[in-house]
């Protein structure tokens, strides 16, 4: 008979959670809204979501493979950040956008400081803005939703930046995603299926969301275009990517505070420069410079909020 | 004579000021946008490299210890002085793009670097071969990293636009590009020396 007496070091109990399945999960709760992107924008969304995930599985491949360590594409984490890079851009962007974008993502993002757990930046944003600082022309080239020729249109953002007027744009069109923008930003309903999928789930928790969010509508209230408090603040919040990066990328494990009282902090650093690059900024949108800021700032964070071992002063 | 050739060539890779000794980054981040402006910046560098280690190690016995920072300045600004003069009445051009890198060239930590650390103490011949050597160096590190700023950046080589279609990476023209460029190249070089070793 087999021994049946496991001996084991403490933890005993067990949960069946491991990165990669955290991180399949993160990638079926994002499903939703990339749905929601194609439907408004067209199949050619479609193909820039698989061009990301394809390029970044190849670089990641590739990468690992030139620098022999084990090749670990299949725990999910390069799927991600090609799903988030493809999510970051517009719909109709020349086909070799996302493959340059997927591979700076993961070779300069991720695997120049050592893979998954190491890099200090989110990789899918560090090569979003790469691409917005290399290539504008084509990464502020918004269509059009629901219609399926290639007429562009402004971002609602972009729109108020210049100053012009907002005509016929209602929250509702805002909340279900009929507006120009990104692939996976535009469905606020679809973002928020996924991020209450993850809630439950307990992947992620409301410490960097809600805070985040919160400043970003509280700024923009405050500091409205005709004098204090009279800011549009809940269009603030349903337009641009704030939601998706609310609730996908600057809740990212690696490149977020560990304390609770740290994830405030980077919630609201978060919003604080969100809401001043998009009030005072040059771009309309500062959704992925906030959050790459506050992931520079994580460590200093970090070390601010160190809890106190019980027993020590 | 190969004692003198190995002098020349340490410059080049083994202590190339760029990737080895990490010297005179500013210029290399500022004037390495096209590769004209590396070669310019390459090779009045050499020339003040040249003149000042000849010179300092001429003077070598005659410097007092306690102020020969100031002693190498006045003998470096005397090279880059007369490097200025000539650039801006032969080629006023590559002057204006360069602009106050060239009179920068006094502080450039390359060119004291080596007044400091070898032409101080060492003979004229070997002082000359070291300062050619890195000038070289310098300017070879130079071209690699402007040729492919100028190349991903801006879709050209010294002007000429070589493959039709291709779209320049606006990024790697500007300053942030300059420190990704140098930044993944010191890492090249990097795993080269840890191979070697």
């Amino acid at each position: 008979m087999k021994n049946r007496l496991i001996v084991s070091v403490s933890p005993h109990l067990h949960k069946d959670e491991s990165v990669s399945k955290i991180m399949w999960m993160v990638i079926v709760s994002l499903i939703p809204a990339g749905a929601a992107g194609v439907f408004i924008f067209g199949m050619t969304a479609l193909w820039v979501i698989i061009l990301g995930v394809v390029s970044a599985l190849a670089t990641e491949a590739i990468l690992q493979r030139l620098t022999k360590r084990k090749v670990t594409i299949l725990d999910g984490s390069a799927v991600i950040t090609g799903i988030l890079l493809a999510y970051n851009l517009p719909p109709r962007v020349p086909f070799w956008l996302p493959i340059v974008g997927a591979f700076f993502s993961i070779a300069i993002g991720k695997q120049v400081f050592g893979g998954l757990g190491q890099n200090i930046f989110n990789p899918a944003l560090v090569g979003r803005v790469f691409l917005m600082a290399s290539w504008p022309k084509y990464m502020t080239a918004f269509t059009r939703p629901l219609s399926f020729d290639a007429v562009t249109s402004a971002t609602p953002l972009a729109l108020l930046k210049e100053g012009k007027v907002l005509e016929n744009i209602s929250y509702l069109d805002l909340f279900l995603g009929k507006r120009g923008g990104c692939i996976g930003e535009v469905c606020i309903l679809a973002l928020l299926l996924g991020a209450i999928f993850l809630f439950i789930k307990g992947y992620i928790s409301w410490h960097i969301p809600l805070p985040y969010i919160f400043t970003v509508g509280l700024f923009t209230y405050i500091f409205g275009p005709r004098g204090l408090f009279s800011g549009d603040w809940l269009f603030h919040i349903l337009s641009g990517g704030l939601i998706l990066g609310a609730f996908f990328m600057a809740t990212d494990y690696v490149t977020s505070p560990l304390t609770r009282k740290g994830q405030v902090i980077f919630g609201i650093g978060c919003g604080l420069i969100t809401a001043v690059i998009r009030l005072w900024g040059g771009y309309p949108e500062g959704v992925s410079y906030a959050i790459l800021m506050m992931n520079a700032a994580t460590p200093i964070i970090d070390r601010y909020t160190k809890t106190r071992v019980y027993g020590s002063r | 004579m190969k004692k003198y050739f190995n002098e020349f060539l340490k410059g080049i890779i083994r202590e190339n000021p760029t990737f080895v000794l990490a010297l005179g980054l500013c210029p290399t981040l500022a004037v390495s946008v096209s590769v004209i402006n590396g070669i310019g910046m390459g090779i009045a560098a050499t020339f003040v490299l040249l003149g000042s280690n000849i010179i300092i190690s001429l003077l070598k016995n005659f410097i007092p210890d306690r102020i020969r920072i100031p002693c190498f300045i006045v003998v470096i600004a005397t090279f880059v002085t007369i490097t200025e003069m000539t650039m801006k009445a032969y080629n006023p051009v590559l002057n204006r793009a360069l602009g106050i890198y060239v009179p920068l060239i006094v502080v450039n930590c390359i060119v004291l670097g080596r007044a400091e650390a070898y032409a101080q103490k060492s003979s004229v011949i070997n002082s000359l071969f070291d300062g050619l050597g890195m000038g070289v160096g310098f300017t070879l590190a130079l071209i690699l990293i402007s040729g492919i700023r100028e190349f991903l950046g801006a879709g050209t080589l010294l002007g000429y636009s070589l493959v039709k279609g291709f779209e320049p990476a606006f990024v790697l023209g500007m300053p942030s590009g300059a420190l990704l460029v140098i930044g993944l190249l010191l890492g090249f070089f990097n795993i080269l020396k840890a191979r070697k070793v």
